[in-house]
């Protein structure tokens, strides 16, 4: 594929951040948000970046998105620099965070989303048309004369995932969008990304997720990224076939004090999480050779733990994001081995 | 054909922007009374000091006058000037600034959709104040009156444009800025009084704020005997001057905007909120 054909590139994109001297009270510790960051995304790619919180994944879209400049390296979203002309990529895209809380509260759904629709240039007509259809796609519809300062965030949200696709962007920028959204409302919004990428075969999506199974479900290709790092980057399949020659087991148990002492001495575990869910602890452990879960049903029962299912299952992204990095993506996970 | 799209752009930027701040008077009554009845208050009071020291009742027109032209002094500091930190703060800058469009098609927009909804304010004070108080008024020239008006607003909003690219680099600290400018400028502009009683000299640097001569002038067309001894400089002067200080304003505005924009986006401050 030439660089002509890419929506997106980034060749050594750097950002750091150096506080205030008065905010870092003498310790001027930088922040390294991106690090020496190689992306390629084709024209038609819904392309996901995976990380947990932290990692670098909003700094890159707000760099993609002319909303920040990078500190080092370069980046071309449809073909142009995004920092020597701004003005030129903002005619390309369009961007929506999860969490905005953007608009303005005396003005109705429908009004604030042509409101916006005007900032693009859209003829009034054709932007009432999109808005109806919009919001009847994100379960709106019956909302579209209330004003927002009367919404949840939940609608909220729905209202802004709307605007971004209102003006029918040539490269969408989606920041966790589905950001504390419920699950059916998460699982419509996918579906609607997933059939406009297959209505419009040459647009983009660029989505930043923390959330595994939203990049698995929906993404051509993943990156993963973890402290500024891309860490790898394929196809949601092709990752997970990496693990393929481990096997993974899921174990709820009942009575487990400390999860991490269970693996003492036990040989051919690779990498385990482990998080408390329900009463009891839920633990996923990647085994060398299968055989091996033997040895921790053993070390459970010596724990004085009560095993109360076990599963052997599919590698996830999750499982390849513990191998990379070693430690799980939901917050307050372990890991070790 | 590019520039053309350009065009439709940033007027259609303009009026999607004006539109909140139409829209808003007509579905928050209370600025009837936030915008109308309490600013007659603070013009009572000088009223009743100039009535106390028997003053001619043209300065109870001046004082009219002053206080409707004070809702724009406010309007601009707080809703314009200070008005992307607020958007920072919502999240609706970032999309400003992501969307193609131009800054000063967004701040056009605020400022006429807050010129619409102030004029309405000022016409309600002087309704009511010339009504209450039967203020004296002989229009000499309506050409010449609108024309100092409109040059007036036209500056006025060219500093306020100028100031709200400041609140892209910094928040709380412009804020103070904007706190800083409020009551001097009530003073300095000759909001309650003809400028000319703090001296040439001052009035001169306080000419800088286009109020200052744009109420001057307009009192020399409203108040034209009274104004004969206390006018600070002829209407044709204050005339060109305003026409000056607009194009100056508005050019700054503009490059201010760019620069400040750049600076923000190097430092990470476009999207940085509660700064």
């Amino acid at each position: 594929m030439s660089w002509e054909e890419l929506s997106i590139r980034t060749e050594g994109l750097t950002r750091v951040f150096r506080p205030k001297r008065r905010e870092a009270r003498g310790q001027r510790r930088e922040i390294v948000a991106l690090d020496r960051v190689n992306l390629a995304v084709e024209r038609g790619e819904l392309f996901g970046v995976l990380g947990p919180n932290g990692a670098g994944k909003t700094t890159l879209i707000k760099i993609l998105a002319t909303l920040l400049a990078p500190t080092s390296g370069r980046a071309w979203v449809a073909g142009v620099d995004v920092s020597e002309n701004p003005w030129e990529v903002r005619r390309h895209i369009n961007m929506v965070s999860g969490g905005e809380s953007s608009g303005y509260g005396l003005l109705t759904v429908e009004e604030n989303l042509w409101m916006f629709s005007q900032f693009y240039g859209m003829q009034s007509g054709e932007a009432k048309r999109r808005i109806k259809e919009l919001l009847e796609v994100v379960g709106l519809a019956d909302r579209a004369r209330t004003k927002i300062y009367h919404l949840s965030t939940g609608m909220r949200q729905k209202m802004n995932f709307a605007r971004g696709f209102l003006t029918d962007p040539e490269i969408l920028f989606l920041d966790e969008p589905t950001l504390g959204l419920d699950v059916q409302t998460a699982r419509t919004l996918r579906a609607y990304i997933r059939d406009w990428m297959d209505r419009h075969p040459d647009r983009t999506i660029l989505l930043t997720t923390h959330y595994m199974y939203e990049a698995d479900e929906l993404c051509d290709r993943v990156a993963i990224i973890d402290r500024g790092k891309v860490l790898a980057c394929d196809t949601p399949a092709a990752l997970k076939r990496t693990l393929q020659r481990e096997a993974i087991f899921r174990l709820r148990v009942a009575a487990l004090a400390d999860p991490k002492a269970l693996f003492q001495g036990v040989t051919g575990v690779h990498r385990f999480t482990h998080a408390a869910r329900d009463g009891c602890v839920e633990l996923d452990v990647v085994l060398g050779d299968e055989n091996a879960i033997l040895a921790v049903l053993g070390g459970i029962q010596r724990a004085g733990g009560q095993l109360l299912s076990l599963e052997k299952r599919e590698p996830t992204l999750e499982d390849v994001f513990v191998r990379l990095v070693g430690r799980g993506l939901g917050s307050g996970e372990g890991a070790g081995a | 054909m590019r520039r053309r799209t350009e065009w439709r752009i940033f007027w259609r930027t303009v009026v999607g922007r004006a539109y909140p701040r139409v829209i808003g008077l007509q579905r928050e009554r209370s600025w009837v009374f936030f915008d109308v009845a309490l600013p007659l208050l603070q013009v009572t009071a000088f009223v009743y000091i100039y009535r106390a020291i028997q003053a001619p009742p043209e300065f109870t027109g001046f004082v009219v006058l002053g206080g409707a032209m004070s809702a724009y002094w406010l309007n601009v500091l707080w809703s314009m000037a200070s008005q992307l930190y607020w958007e920072k703060e919502t999240g609706n800058l970032q999309l400003y600034i992501v969307a193609p469009t131009s800054r000063m098609a967004i701040l056009l927009g605020m400022a006429l959709g807050g010129i619409f909804a102030t004029t309405v304010r000022a016409l309600g004070v002087i309704a009511v104040g010339t009504l209450i108080f039967r203020v004296p008024m002989t229009v000499t020239s309506v050409p010449a009156l609108l024309a100092v008006f409109v040059l007036t607003l036209v500056a006025l909003y060219g500093l306020g444009m100028l100031m709200s690219s400041l609140f892209l680099l910094w928040g709380r600290e412009a804020w103070h800025l904007a706190n800083l400018l409020q009551e001097p400028v009530f003073l300095l502009s000759g909001f309650y009084f003809p400028v000319k009683a703090l001296g040439f000299a001052v009035a001169l640097v306080a000419s800088f704020i286009p109020i200052t001569l744009g109420l001057d002038a307009m009192r020399q067309l409203l108040f034209p005997q009274m104004m004969e001894g206390l006018k600070f400089l002829p209407v044709g002067y204050e005339l060109a001057a305003l026409s000056v200080l607009g194009i100056v304003f508005l050019a700054l505005a503009h490059q201010a905007l760019r620069f400040f924009e750049d600076l923000a986006r190097r430092e990470g401050r476009l999207t940085l909120r509660g700064q």
